[in-house]
């Protein structure tokens, strides 16, 4: 029997889907202060889709936080307070820029500010004491997420000790935790970028331009297109040209790379990731090549 | 939702499966062969793989290093945690749940195997059905996983001989039937030279069944939820309180089993006051009918008192309430589990006190020989368990529902996850003896 053929068949976006939506529903249904990561980038858009859908027709039971770096495309930022204000929204936001000008972090010779994010992020969760952080994080992404649970306990200090994860079984997902302790849910665990794009596809979900094919300033560095900006770059030596690029994951602008492309639909989208050889973090992501375990070391200290 | 067709997704089903084999049974390599072969391993994963090949002196790409991904995991070359791992091929999309082999991770092998429709289990032709070969297969019985796939890996050492494989194929199928496991598909393969794996092997002629690949490719993951009754757990309840939503009031939670019908008489349980379902809400779209594992709403005829932890059932169907639990459980914490202990029991979306009454018996997996009365249960120990709850339950047999049979006992101190639990009597309902074992009650 082909599962296609059955009547009871489930598409498998819509079994991924009841299945993150059920995440949203039980930390409603058991946290005092859940917050949703908001970078407007396609998966927490994804995630924001999601969760609507789960609490509809009531408003979303939550708040949005976004880490703001201070190197954010404005395609993005219109985005995103777009939607704050179309489904009125409550918007937190985090920022880089300003745990810098206070002295709570330095920033770093190399100008990335991804790494940054962390403190900015975990005095947010402190000050609005959240308990449960939404992150759009997939376990397809890399190595270290590949061994994410659903619900990520982190400790005091938001440290993530893969060792001392707690086993996670059938669909009960344990969120106990201790004052000032909190917990990472991942409601995309199991959706993969291609699922990501396909579900956005079928739902007809609306994205920051810069997804998609544009002519646009960039110049290389470390084999990736880089948008010029007040970031810093380009430097001396660095030319810029302009290219028809898209962006696959959407970020900090320092280390986020665009790659060429003439996909300038969803479904031309779908196409060229099917075929790309590379992963989107690999093509896409410098931060994530600085060492072989980059994401696991951050994810210990905090990072989402 | 059912109804809409679209040509991207709707052809395409989900297949979770799960690993299991031995230490240096070659199960990485079989892992890294499946994605690999199946084109799932992508140029920057395997530039980065064979860079940390290099970078340890190793001739070739080590493709256990796909799937290692810790620290700690890649400096001892050991899998310490369950990972997950996707892949698809045009036919279908696999979650595949990787757990580590060693003895010391059986908890490891339960929490994979849990969400698994198949499991794979690895032998080595040379050494055959070991020790941990039964292991894993009690545990696949134990947790219920439809489908059993016996992959006899290493065909190349063992001269690709029928003789060899046929034995061990039937030796593993009468184990793994006596112990209630329904079906048992077993295929020769090389995972390092690639046989059988995902391309049909030219060196066993004799062999005229599926690879690896295409057997998860074509395995049923549908079953028939009709055949099932009905459960809801309440999940949250959904008021918007809205000028455009005066008064709607909805339960929302994912069906764990069978079919819900607009007009349909429920009971509420634990307080067993009956309504009938007025109407469901599909995430978006109003529909007469839905079925697991959809996440619904539904709305009820009458105004009851309904919150999260309640389960929604067809009054013809429902289940029995009660405070007196008896499961077999796998303990997965290191402290141990006592009589006596007072611990949370979380039970669909119910979390109750409980109190451990009893262990009357350990399994040892090995040879699956019960010990009676063992003071304690230790970590990655299965053993049957008697609970007493301070509210009502709406349980069912584990054999019945993976769903509404299962639970977790939680630490009320420090939240540790301690023990999974399976309701029920027993786990191996198979007709006849198990081989050469005396007192058999799991």
């Amino acid at each position: 029997m082909s599962a296609a053929g059955s009547p009871f068949a489930l598409p498998h976006l819509e079994v991924l889907e009841s299945e993150a939506v059920h995440v949203f529903r039980e930390v409603a249904g058991e946290f005092e202060r859940p917050v949703l990561l908001f970078s407007g980038g396609k998966d927490s858009i994804v995630m924001l889709h999601l969760a609507l859908k789960a609490f509809a027709p009531a408003p979303l039971p939550f708040a949005l936080l976004h880490v703001d770096t201070g190197h954010n495309f404005p395609e993005v930022l219109a985005y995103r307070d777009r939607t704050v204000a179309g489904h009125g929204l409550r918007l937190h936001v985090a920022s880089v820029q300003e745990a810098i000008d206070t002295g709570r972090v330095r920033e770093r010779p190399d100008g990335t500010r991804n790494p940054l994010q962390t403190v900015p992020l975990l005095d947010a969760i402190t000050r609005h004491r959240f308990d449960a952080v939404f992150g759009g994080g997939r376990r397809d992404e890399e190595k270290a997420r590949a061994k994410e649970r659903v619900f990520s306990l982190r400790d005091e200090f938001g440290g993530w000790d893969p060792r001392r994860q707690r086993p996670e079984l059938w669909q009960l997902y344990n969120g106990r935790h201790a004052p000032g302790e909190h917990v990472r849910v991942f409601p995309l665990s199991n959706f993969t970028e291609l699922d990501v794009w396909q579900y956005i596809a079928r739902e007809k979900i609306e994205l920051p331009a810069i997804y998609f094919a544009h002519r646009r300033e960039v110049f290389a560095r470390g084999g990736m297109w880089l948008a010029p900006g007040a970031w810093g770059g380009p430097r001396d030596g660095e030319d810029t040209q302009i290219r028809t690029v898209r962006y696959r994951t959407v970020g900090d602008m320092s280390c986020t790379g665009a790659v060429d492309s003439h996909a300038a639909t969803i479904e031309e989208v779908i196409t060229e990731i099917t075929a790309s050889r590379l992963t989107e973090r690999g093509a896409t992501r410098a931060d994530d090549r600085l060492s072989e375990a980059a994401m696991e070391d951050r994810k210990r200290e905090g990072y989402f | 939702m059912s109804t809409v067709t679209d040509t991207t997704t709707a052809a395409t089903s989900l297949l979770r499966f799960a690993t299991a084999g031995s230490v240096d049974d070659g199960k990485s390599t079989l892992v890294g062969r499946l994605l690999h072969d199946s084109k799932s391993v992508l140029a920057d994963q395997l530039e980065a793989v064979e860079h940390a090949s290099r970078s340890r002196g190793a001739g070739a790409p080590d493709l256990a290093l796909l799937t290692d991904g810790l620290r700690a995991e890649r400096e001892q070359g050991i899998t310490i945690d369950v990972a997950y791992r996707y892949f698809a091929t045009p036919r279908r999309r696999f979650i595949l749940a990787d757990t580590p082999g060693h003895v010391q991770y059986t908890r490891n092998m339960v929490t994979g195997a849990s969400t698994a429709q198949a499991a794979v289990v690895l032998v080595d032709a040379r050494n055959g059905v070991v020790e941990q070969t039964r292991r894993h297969a009690a545990v696949a019985a134990l947790l219920r996983v439809p489908h059993v796939v016996l992959a006899v890996n290493k065909m190349d050492l063992a001269g690709y001989a029928e003789p060899v494989f046929a034995a061990i194929a039937e030796e593993f199928t009468a184990y793994a039937s006596g112990l209630g496991v329904p079906e048992v598909t077993a295929i020769p393969v090389s995972a390092l030279a690639g046989d059988n794996v995902v391309a049909p092997s030219a060196h066993m002629d004799w062999y005229g069944g599926p690879t690896v690949l295409e057997y998860l490719e074509t395995v049923p993951v549908v079953t028939d939820p009709t055949a099932d009754p009905a459960r809801f757990p309440v999940q949250y309840t959904i008021r918007p309180q809205t000028a455009e939503h005066p008064d709607y009031r909805g339960y929302a939670g994912q069906i764990a089993s069978g079919v819900l019908r607009v007009g349909e008489p429920v009971t509420v349980l634990p307080s067993g006051r009956t309504s009938t379902i007025a109407a469901i809400d599909a995430l978006g779209q109003s529909v007469d009918v839905a079925w697991a594992p959809q996440s619904v709403t539904v709305r009820l005829a009458d105004d009851l008192d309904v919150s999260r932890g309640d389960l929604i059932a067809p009054t013809a169907g429902a289940p029995q309430v009660t405070r007196d639990v008896e499961a077999t459980v796998c303990h997965l914490a290191d402290q141990p589990l006592l009589p006596g202990a007072r611990v949370l029991l979380k039970h669909t979306t119910r979390t109750v006190r409980a109190l451990v009454k009893d262990i009357p018996s350990r399994l040892t997996l090995d040879d699956l020989s019960q010990h009676p009365a063992p003071g304690r249960l230790e970590a990655n120990d299965i053993g049957r368990v008697t609970l007493r709850t301070a509210e009502p339950l709406a349980l069912d047999p584990y054999a019945g529902s993976r769903h509404t049979g299962s639970f977790l006992l939680i630490d009320p101190g420090d939240g540790t996850t301690l023990t999974a639990g399976m309701a029920g009597e027993a786990f191996a309902a198979g007709p006849g003896e198990p081989s050469g074992d005396e007192g058999w009650d799991f």
